[in-house]
């Protein structure tokens, strides 16, 4: 793929662009220069890299982040037979970010959909430079929709630009309703959210979705909030059809980008 | 623990600066972290210690500065300081606001100690003075 584009920065940490320099100001052999570029300016660079594959190939791309055991790999698996079965006829591909093992990517082959396994070892959060290694492997002219299940963690994956459309955040019910407050920087990020195990609501009796909602607005967040099922099927008709939306908007050519706040660049424009 | 991957990239811009401005080691390097930024300075400054081990800023101290959050109300036009669990307007209570700062992670700036080699294009033949001698 970067054989023909040209691209040459492929892995994790790369080098940096897009700073802005005054002119040193030397003082005898002391001297200091105002920088002003962000911390992330590889990784921002690296993701621009990344959404320009996808702008090329057609392909969308949306980042699920949650904490670990928030149902992230069973919604992939029912998510993808909801699609098989609409007349739209969608054809997906994954990502999966975890520490160690392919157990997910396996999980997701066995359903009959392309997937790349990425092993972080002990890294937090996944990459732009780690999700542009994994692109390599897929055919994306062959991909309408490109899930990246991102690590399980509601604190790093937040903060990387991996080039992605949009960022889905699930919150299963047995977590709690106050989710949102304990972790605003990540629910900030949220294009969308996803109540998940929803079915298990009414057992709980102490999870309010409303409450869930009202956390979500006070940090000025105006993402659409769905509850979702993998054991109630009827409960993805709106997940699958928010999916097929932004996949009709991206392809009018609207520019998506997720809510990544990096380094000062704020994507953030509440309702 | 994602500190250590933003000291990493941040050192490698330190390196990329110390060797654009002929620097022989980096002296200071002052960031720029609002509370939405989703980086701990506490977490910033241990990270530090140990990306620049061996670099060219080795000895380098990090300062952070901080900053507070400031929202801009879609439905008053009001600006106000908020909090990072309640980014609502402080005046209307309205929650449609734009965060105009509380976001940052930059690097402002750095202050360097110069190798005399960069000082004449003939120093090179005396002495450096300072740390490192890697540019020789």
């Amino acid at each position: 793929m970067c054989d023909t584009c040209g691209c040459a920065v492929t892995t994790g940490h790369g080098r940096i662009n897009g700073q802005k320099r005054n002119g040193a100001q030397s003082e005898g052999e002391r001297a200091s220069v105002e920088v002003l570029s962000s911390l992330l300016a590889a990784n921002d660079h690296q993701a621009a890299h990344n959404r320009e594959h996808f702008r090329r190939h057609d392909t969308l791309t949306v980042n699920l982040m949650s904490s670990p055991g928030s149902g992230k790999t069973s919604l992939l698996e029912v998510t993808i037979d909801a699609l098989a079965s609409q007349s739209s006829q969608l054809r997906v591909a994954v990502i999966e970010g975890d520490l160690e093992t392919e157990n997910d990517a396996a999980r997701i082959r066995a359903k009959g959909v392309p997937a790349v396994q990425i092993t972080t070892g002990n890294a937090c959060h996944l990459d732009a430079g780690m999700v542009h290694d994994a692109l390599h492997v897929l055919d994306l002219d062959a991909i309408d929709i490109l899930f990246i299940e991102n690590v399980g963690n509601l604190v790093c994956p937040a903060s990387f630009d991996l080039g992605h459309h949009a960022n889905i955040i699930l919150l299963s019910a047995t977590e709690g309703d106050d989710k949102p407050a304990k972790y605003p920087v990540m629910f900030r990020a949220a294009d969308l959210v996803l109540i998940s195990k929803a079915d298990l609501i009414p057992i709980l009796g102490d999870f309010d979705p409303k409450m869930a909602e009202s956390h979500l607005r006070r940090l000025a967040n105006a993402a659409p909030v769905l509850q979702v099922s993998t054991r109630q099927p009827e409960t993805l008709v709106p997940w699958i059809a928010w999916l097929e939306e932004m996949r009709q908007t991206q392809r009018e050519g609207t520019d998506l980008r997720s809510r990544v706040l990096t380094g000062g660049t704020a994507f953030h424009q509440a309702g | 623990m994602h500190e250590l991957a933003l000291c990493q990239e941040l050192i490698c811009q330190l390196e990329a600066l110390a060797n654009q401005h002929r620097a022989e080691r980096v002296d200071l390097a002052v960031v720029l972290v609002g509370p939405l930024s989703g980086a701990e300075p506490s977490l910033l400054q241990s990270a530090f210690i140990i990306a620049r081990s061996g670099t060219v800023a080795g000895t380098a101290r990090l300062e952070i500065e901080t900053a507070a959050i400031r929202v801009l109300c879609k439905s008053c036009g009001s600006r106000s300081e908020a909090t990072p669990t309640n980014l609502t307007c402080r005046d209307c209570g309205g929650w449609k606001v734009v965060v105009e700062e509380g976001h940052e992670m930059i690097l402002k700036t750095v202050e360097f100690t110069r190798a005399t080699a960069a000082m004449a294009p003939d120093a090179r033949l005396s002495e450096p003075i300072g740390l490192g001698d890697q540019d020789v």
